[in-house]
């Protein structure tokens, strides 16, 4: 795999918010007003994509942009307007559950007549399906584990020492070559895409940039703490029986050796972690602060409510034989290993 | 047969749970049935109890109840 450049590129603008956002950070224009940023669609292209942008900073920035702009009080401002707007369209239209063991519940089972994308993947999916939701999903796998790594050190005792364990675990348990933001560039590399990180930030839709967004927004902040546990918990509690099924559609679409590898890892790995988290974690947290419960619980529904809304996104453009990218992938495959 | 080469006599801590997988403090070894050993040596280990994983000896969340939505 190339060395990736540490600094992306910054993303073509989707509207006027977006648009300001990046002339602010490139020092030729001022921030959004705040009727252009109440007037934009909350789960559209320009607002996600603006909020992602100033999420970036906070990760790995971006080329010929300064650093400071991470701190910078007129950028903060008009991130917490769209987070603002975000988290109250998310609290607003999540469906929700009224305990932590009811939201954890409804996970807990394996519907025998699945709907989601890992079933269509599995049971349809073709290779140019698998090439997208990879090309999707690197905008997260490429960061993996990295926005709930904010959390550690806001939790104490059993909370802090389980999530740390499984970050540990996230991070290749010591190992350079295990690091599952690695094993996932492999597994794009097999599928002869670019494993340049942030390289498909242009293609990637609203809906995507949405589920990244919600890590980003729980993961930086401490009043969301609860929220950011409840969200760990459902993604790796989903995981496992996902993983599977992503794992039989990479077998079968031929995608090679790496691809496979990346979803077998994440059968065992997260069949590990889903315990883990809800003992320990989940836990733990609400041992220390009972309070949270309903947070966790919101983490937990919040998630299912974004990534409900990718998969019908996803599904509905594959079942018209659309690309679901803004810019569709070359179809032709170069293997560089 | 020491849970770890580090250990200095710790006891290995085991989980068990009235449905699920065992929970082992790892790195483990497991010998099974034919006498042939697989190993892993993930900080905690999920070992199937209900006998359905397609990767035993590890779990797969096999044994989640089965629903039609």
């Amino acid at each position: 795999m190339p060395q990736d450049p540490r600094e992306p590129q910054l993303p073509q603008a989707r509207g006027p918010v977006s648009a300001a956002v990046q002339e602010y950070l490139l020092g030729a224009g001022p921030l959004p007003p705040d009727e252009t940023v109440a007037r934009a669609d909350v789960y559209g292209d320009d607002l996600q994509l603006a909020l992602y942008i100033c999420y970036e900073l906070h990760y790995r920035g971006f080329a010929g942009v300064s650093s400071d702009l991470e701190w910078d009080p007129g950028l903060l401002r008009t991130r917490a307007a769209l987070e603002h707007r975000f988290l109250s369209a998310l609290r607003t239209d999540t469906p929700g559950h009224d305990s932590v063991e009811d939201a954890l519940a409804g996970l807990l089972v394996e519907p025998v007549d699945g709907t989601g994308v890992s079933h269509f993947l599995s049971k349809e999916g073709e290779l140019w399906h698998v090439r997208e939701y990879a090309a999707q999903r690197s905008l997260y796998h490429l960061k993996e584990a990295d926005p709930h790594a904010w959390v550690l050190p806001r939790l104490w005792g059993r909370a802090k020492a389980g999530m740390a364990a499984v970050e540990f675990d996230e991070f290749g348990g010591g190992r350079a070559d295990r690091v599952h933001a690695l094993l996932f560039a492999n597994l794009m590399t097999d599928l002869g895409l670019d494993t340049t990180y942030g390289h498909y930030l242009d293609a990637a839709c609203a809906e995507m940039l949405a589920t990244v967004n919600l890590m980003s927004l729980l993961g930086l902040h401490r009043s969301l703490r609860g929220a950011l546990v409840g969200h760990f918990a459902a993604v790796e509690i989903t995981s496992s029986p996902g993983s599977r099924r992503l794992a039989e559609a990479m077998r079968h679409t031929g995608a090679g050796a790496a691809a496979e590898h990346f979803y077998d890892e994440h059968v065992e790995a997260d069949a590990v972690h889903e315990q883990v988290v809800r003992h320990e974690v989940i836990g733990g947290l609400l041992a220390e602060e009972p309070h949270l419960a309903a947070d966790v619980a919101f983490g937990i529904d919040v998630t299912g409510h974004v990534e409900d809304r990718l998969a019908d996104r996803l599904l509905r453009d594959w079942a018209q034989g659309r690309s679901s990218l803004r810019t569709p992938l070359p179809s032709e495959i170069h293997h560089i290993s | 047969m020491p849970n770890s080469p580090s250990d200095s006599g710790q006891p290995c801590r085991i989980r068990v749970q009235h449905r699920g997988p065992l929970l082992v403090e790892g790195p483990v070894e497991v010998e099974l049935e034919d006498g042939s050993t697989v190993a892993s040596d993930r900080f905690r280990v999920a070992l199937c109890t209900c006998r359905r994983s397609r990767r035993y000896p590890w779990c797969d969340t096999s044994h989640r109840e089965r629903t039609r939505s």
